[in-house]
């Protein structure tokens, strides 16, 4: 799964649905994988409208990218060359192949197994 | 006609192998009038679409919408997600939407009477997200998904079957009958739909209103026993989603159409494909 997957994610939990703390979920002992694809700056364009920035950044930061703008770019910032590179090795490059994506409300925490994530619940939470 | 994603790798054991309703699919997401309104709908410059399908299967419809987007909602940027309770599914529709579709691929699929050939796909590549083990939309978040695919398990049955937990997947199946009693139980999944064949369908509906962005639009499959008309008369009178949105006064309202439909007997369609949209008033 790519890493921006998780800008797309929450946790399953009925009872987390409406707390903010069940986003971003937070990957724990992630293995990364870099599958290598031709820079598409204007594909980068018009995903970042689509993005929720504080998410990504909350992600980035955990994982020890060190690269991600802290604003969301817009105007100019989207011709800086060096930037869409960057966020295209974050957004559409880097895959998370093993680990787990935790909630930061009630603590449950999913298994990513060859770049799956089971979001089936225990029978307990379902 | 647009040539049809390859699923020779797809192990249809436990997977629904694409019959009459996935092909509907396909026919009615690349019909002209389809076509037209999609392209309107999500025309450049607006953001990219995320492209979510649900209980994917071999991810034919997914990997067919993907790799046509150029005609069919006149953009490539987009982006994809799946989901499905079988994880042989997940890893099947992530191969199915990274597999290039062209004509050669899949010679079989492909009748070559009067198919274009098909147009290069225009740069943008490797747009599949993730296949997520989930069930229906459960793990996406409010308000992420521009289009939302589904070809629900719609056969009425006298009971839907158990959903399948984490733990269904951790061991291996020891003796034949209990892998056969796994892939049957597996395949049940794919069709068993319950009262009236809706009862997964009405719980996927209502999560609509969560999870599509506020442009968004959804595909669902119906049969004439899941009775359609009443399906899109109900959705039009739906009142959830409606509020806190756009920017002061702007009134919205559901909306729901036939969007195709195949076979006709006594006057019924057998299979239907309803879009459900909102828009401003």
């Amino acid at each position: 799964m790519k890493l921006l997957t998780a800008n797309f994610l929450t946790c399953a939990v009925k009872g987390c649905k409406a707390a903010a703390s069940s986003y971003p979920l937070h990957f724990k002992d992630a293995e990364l994988e870099l599958q290598e694809i031709d820079f598409q700056p204007e594909f980068i364009h018009n995903i970042i409208p689509r993005i929720d920035w504080e998410g990504l950044r909350v992600m980035a930061n955990e994982l020890g990218f060190p690269k991600i703008p802290d604003l969301k770019p817009e105007g100019d910032a989207l011709n800086d060359e060096q930037t869409m590179r960057d966020l295209h090795r974050v957004l559409l490059e880097t895959h998370v192949m093993e680990g787990r994506l935790c909630c930061g409300n009630c603590g449950h925490e999913y298994m990513i197994k060859e770049g799956i994530a089971n979001f089936l619940l225990p029978s307990h939470l379902v | 006609m647009l040539p049809t994603p390859c699923t020779a790798h797809v192990p249809f054991d436990t997977i629904y192998e694409p019959a009459e309703d996935s092909y509907l699919f396909l026919d009615t997401l690349s019909s002209a009038s389809e076509t037209a309104w999609l392209t309107q709908h999500f025309a450049a410059p607006n953001p990219s679409p995320t492209i979510l399908e649900v209980g994917s299967g071999s991810g034919v419809v997914l990997a067919f919408l993907v790799a046509h987007s150029p005609t069919i909602l006149g953009r490539a940027d987009v982006l994809s997600l799946a989901t499905d309770l079988n994880r042989t599914a997940c890893l099947a529709t992530r191969e199915t939407t990274t597999t290039p579709t062209t004509n050669a691929s899949n010679p079989a699929a492909a009748p070559a009477s009067h198919s274009p050939s098909p147009r290069a796909n225009p740069a943008i590549k490797s747009t599949h997200l993730a296949s997520v083990q989930s069930n229906l939309a459960a793990a996406c978040k409010p308000g992420s998904i521009d289009i939302l695919l589904f070809n629900p398990p719609y056969v009425p049955t006298d009971a839907v079957p158990r959903a399948p937990t984490a733990a269904d997947f951790d061991a291996d199946p020891q003796s034949r009958s209990e892998q056969f009693e796994r892939e049957s139980y597996l395949l049940s999944l794919t069709y068993a739909g319950g009262r009236d064949g809706m009862e997964i369908t009405e719980r996927l509906l209502a999560d609509l209103p969560r999870v599509l962005s506020p442009r968004g639009v959804g595909y669902v499959l119906l049969c004439a026993q899941n009775r359609p008309r009443e399906v899109v008369e109900r959705i039009r009178g739906w009142t959830e989603g409606l509020e806190s949105e756009g920017e002061g006064t702007t009134r919205r309202r559901w909306c729901a159409e036939m969007a195709g439909f195949s076979g006709t007997k006594a006057g019924w369609e057998k299979l239907v494909i309803v879009r459900v949209w909102r828009e401003d008033l």
